[in-house]
């Protein structure tokens, strides 16, 4: 069976729902290593061995994080060496992106990124320019690593669980050899919400918000949604950059993305129309969010937005 | 200073995009220079003026790989106001992944830093067409050089550049030595356009067209020949088309939930 091994990175302490997902198709194409980096905490070990990861490597050096990518990638190598895996899969994110692509050269190995679908033999679907196709692609190397959007798949845990012991894999010493130093890090404080990425229902606002995201905010509280904006909110400074939902910021397939004040640039389409559902709220009726919208109300978001929560409360009692 | 800027040529998202042929490549006869490469561009325009411009001897090298058309990348950013341009063009080239494209790069980097070394290379955040943000890493990997990505400041000093990257959950300053590999974002300043100064001015620029003869590169090594990824199959998907339209009317607000409801969303 084929050997997959999944990199999970400072997960702190909980798994997130995508590193399941992860383990979940590693599953389904072989045996699941996990390549781990950070602090390893014991309520993820289980979870890690519960979703039936059988092998645990972590890295000899605990530095990694003060360089950017590079030196995760020299790991990751040596761990696929160690491990003899024929498959890698990493997050999609833009550093689990740019680690498989150094990990790529490498090993020689194929890299496909924005995978939303993997088959047990290899084959990953993703969509392309801006969603117009669907494609089918395979790494045609004997390794292949595949970057993994989240909402793939429904996780599952194994059907009997392992207990993996860590197994340090020693790192190279050209491994923090020409690499860009992190120097400072500042921390963003967490909204409290959903993950952008990761969220079911996103509440996504623009320029109409005009400052104001209160009323998105309740309606976002009530659908348990992330906030997401366009880039002229961001811009304005009425929100922080990473909300940006767009061609240069989050592409986010989400159930239901409910878009009010946008008007629906290029670039913002870029990033939401893979959404299952797309309701728009704005005052324009000729905006071109309307021509993909499955609802669309011409109106004032300031009226619309807070009757839909009120509503929304008195259903739930 | 000397540094080179990696511009794409890309089809353009404001028409319809296509994959074409057997083997689903992307179909570039509407093409333009990569919108978010504009943004490397002025970057590598702002550090040489800082330094004097291409009076006290600093060049802004645009490089474009890609078929006879994706000389156009070249020349628009020559009126912009790079000093000099590259177009790496071969058949052997068309179907090449990332891993092919940036062997191809690396090679040609070398070759431009043959006479006097670079100091930079400079590259948009992602191409808009293939969106993988992989050439970037993988082109300091095959350089071994360091990568800086998604910069969204920079600054020089002497031989040490930093830099400015904003994560999810951190936003990170970033260091490191000279040469590297630095990709910038749409943050990071305001792309200016060609004026008619610089449309005239460009006339009288060199474009240089490189093969893979030239910077010694095997055609077997890039292409589709080259690739460590292929294409198997391709679907279009049915554009989305507009739903219910309704105006307010008042309880605008309650139909939207009603809408939710039906779709089983909440
Ligand atoms: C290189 C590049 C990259 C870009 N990347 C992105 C990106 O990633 N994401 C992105 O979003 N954009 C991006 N953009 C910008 C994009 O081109 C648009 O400028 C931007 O999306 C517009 O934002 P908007 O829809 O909020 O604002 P506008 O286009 O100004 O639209 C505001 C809308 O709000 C409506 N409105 C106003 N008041 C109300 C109200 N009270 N109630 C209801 N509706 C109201 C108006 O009718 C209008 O349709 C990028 C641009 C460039 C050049
Ligand atoms: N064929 C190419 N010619 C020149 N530069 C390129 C080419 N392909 C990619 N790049 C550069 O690499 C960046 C990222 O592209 P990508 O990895 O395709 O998303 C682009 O913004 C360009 O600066």
């Amino acid at each position: 069976m084929a050997k997959v091994l999944v990199f999970i990175d400072n997960p702190g302490q909980v798994l997130k729902k995508a590193s399941l997902e992860l383990l979940t198709i590693a599953r389904s194409m072989g045996e699941p290593a996990v390549a781990f980096n950070g602090e390893l905490h014991d309520d993820v070990a289980a979870t890690l061995g519960e979703y039936g990861a059988e092998v645990l490597y972590v890295p000899s050096a605990a530095d990694l994080d003060d360089y950017l990518v590079g030196p995760k990638a020299s790991y990751l190598a040596a761990a696929v060496e160690a491990s003899g895996a024929t498959v890698v899969l990493t997050e999609n994110s833009a550093e689990g992106r740019e680690i498989a692509a150094r990990l790529g050269i490498k090993l020689g190995a194929g890299v496909i990124t924005d995978v939303v679908a993997v088959d047990p033999d290899g084959t990953a679907h993703k969509s392309v320019l801006a969603g117009s196709y669907m494609t089918t692609a395979k790494a045609t190397t004997p390794v292949s690593v595949l970057t993994v959007k989240a909402n793939s798949i429904t996780p599952e845990p194994a059907a009997t669980a392992a207990a993996p012991q860590p197994v340090t894999v020693e790192l190279p010493e050209t491994a923090t050899a020409a690499s860009a130093r992190v120097t400072a890090r500042n921390e963003k404080a967490a909204s409290g919400r959903p993950d952008l990425s990761e969220a079911r229902i996103v509440v996504a606002g623009g320029r109409g918000v005009d400052g104001n995201f209160g009323p998105l905010e309740e309606l976002a509280d009530v659908l348990g949604a992330a906030i997401g904006a366009s880039r002229a909110a961001t811009d304005a400074g009425w929100i922080g950059h990473d909300a940006q939902v767009g061609q240069t910021g989050k592409t986010v397939s989400p159930q239901l993305y409910i878009s009010a004040g946008i008007s629906g640039a290029i670039q913002q389409k870029a990033g939401m129309q893979t959404a299952k559902v797309i309701v728009a709220v704005n005052k324009d009726a000729e905006s071109p969010i309307f021509e993909i919208a499955d609802f669309g109300v011409v109106g004032d978001l300031f009226k619309v937005l807070p009757q839909a929560t009120e509503e929304l409360k008195k259903r739930r009692g | 200073m000397k540094i080179i800027v990696l511009v794409k040529h890309v089809p353009d998202a404001q028409f319809d995009r296509h994959l074409t042929g057997g083997a689903n490549t992307t179909d570039r006869s509407e093409s333009i220079l990569s919108e978010l490469d504009e943004y490397a561009l002025e970057a590598a325009l702002q550090l040489i003026e800082a330094r004097g411009g291409a009076a006290a001897g600093n060049k802004v090298i645009a490089l474009s790989m890609g078929p006879a058309g994706a000389v156009n990348a070249v020349k628009k950013s020559l009126q912009i106001g790079a000093t000099e341009g590259v177009h790496l063009s071969d058949d052997a080239l068309a179907g090449s992944d990332a891993a092919a494209t940036s062997l191809a790069l690396a090679a040609a980097v070398r070759h431009l830093g043959a006479d006097a070394p670079v100091d930079l290379i400079l590259t948009g955040m992602a191409s808009t067409d293939g969106e993988t943000s992989l050439v970037p890493a993988q082109l300091a990997e095959r350089l071994d050089l360091a990568q800086v990505t998604f910069a969204s400041w920079l600054e020089l000093d002497g031989g040490k550049l930093t830099a400015r990257r904003d994560g999810d959950s951190h936003a990170d300053t970033i260091e490191a030595e000279l040469p590297a590999v630095v990709s910038v974002t749409d943050q990071i300043n305001e792309p200016r356009y060609p004026n008619f100064k610089g449309i005239m001015a460009a006339k009288k620029k060199t474009i240089t067209t490189l093969t893979l003869a030239d910077i010694g590169v095997d055609p077997a090594q890039v292409g589709f020949s080259g690739s460590w990824t292929a294409v198997e199959a391709a679907e279009a998907r049915p554009p989305r088309t507009a739903g219910t339209i309704i105006t307010d009317e008042g309880d605008a607000g309650i139909k939207l939930v009603e809408f939710l409801a039906a779709q089983k969303l909440l």
